[in-house]
């Protein structure tokens, strides 16, 4: 059944992916001053959207992991987290390239890059935790809260283009502005390339979850054959 | 298509698709590895168990 879900999101991925990338380079109109480098928003934008879907999906399982204790809800919320910080790390090396064009830089620490990319170390952070320690409730219990704290991030990660104005560009879509930001054309790729990168998202944590189960399975038939 | 900084496009958009490749070639690597690991801790399991049966048998002897 997992299988079955995971061959049918990453066809329909791939199908919305064809559709996109036609839409995005034969169809959409060019960018007046930055020529074709501004395509590379509609998957810097989605990867962002996906990676910070991610994170707040994992802040739930880590609050229903030390509300009723289940490990399952460890074992997803690490599956997620896993996932989005791909994402997230997608997000600012595409936005770096766009960056050295349009900026003539690579970096710079303004606020917005600068919490994206504490996000990415926060919850790189957590995954190395989750390697170091052996026992799982202490594993899941530590990996629970530093999800809660790196959370926190993601809130100013998102809020940062509205409250510092620096050199990230602030809010264009219009779920943010009201609109009149970016044409609707655009905004509407810019949706359907989330849905195809939140496709592809969705199929790679059902594969880590199952890992995961795997992972749980080999660590209890350790123990009773220590038992034993 | 306007061809003005086509490179650095092709760029971001290979260094998206690369970081998701890699992703998946270690996803697979650990599936591979977790699955020969399951393998030999259940012939551990089975073997240890088969021990446990002997010596309880040779009690009741």
């Amino acid at each position: 059944m997992r299988e079955k879900l995971v061959i049918g999101l990453a066809v329909a991925a791939g199908l919305l992916l064809a559709y996109n990338l036609y839409h995005i380079f034969l169809v959409l109109p060019d960018e007046a001053l930055q020529g074709a480098i501004y395509r590379i928003i509609f998957f810097h934008v989605p990867a962002a959207i996906t990676g910070m879907t991610g994170y707040f999906v994992a802040l739930l399982l880590s609050v229903a992991y030390l509300s009723f204790g289940n490990l399952r809800y460890d074992s997803l919320a690490a599956s997620v987290v896993e996932v989005s910080v791909v994402f997230s790390m997608v997000n600012i090396v595409t936005g770096s390239i766009w960056a050295r064009i349009i900026w003539g830089i690579w970096w710079t620490w303004d606020y917005r890059l600068t919490s994206a990319l504490v996000c990415v170390l926060i919850f790189s952070g957590y995954l190395m935790l989750r390697r170091a320690i052996d026992e799982p409730t202490q594993r899941a219990r530590l990996s629970a809260a530093l999800c809660v704290f790196g959370c926190i991030d993601v809130v100013i990660v998102w809020k940062s283009i509205e409250w510092f104005r620096t050199q990230h560009p602030g809010p264009v879509l219009s779920i943010r502005t009201g609109g009149g930001h970016i044409d609707p054309a655009m905004e509407r790729l810019l949706y359907l390339n989330f849905v195809a990168i939140l496709m592809i998202a969705v199929a790679l944590v059902l594969i880590r979850t199952r890992q995961e189960a795997t992972a749980r399975e080999i660590d209890s038939l350790r123990r009773m054959a220590n038992a034993v | 298509m306007d061809a003005r900084n086509f490179t650095f496009m092709f760029y971001g958009f290979l260094a998206a698709w690369l970081i998701v490749l890699l992703y998946v070639i270690s996803l697979a690597r650990r599936g591979a590895r977790l699955k020969k690991e399951l393998e030999q801790v259940k012939q551990l399991a089975g073997a240890g168990r088969s021990g446990e049966q002997a010596r309880i048998e040779d009690r009741i002897r």
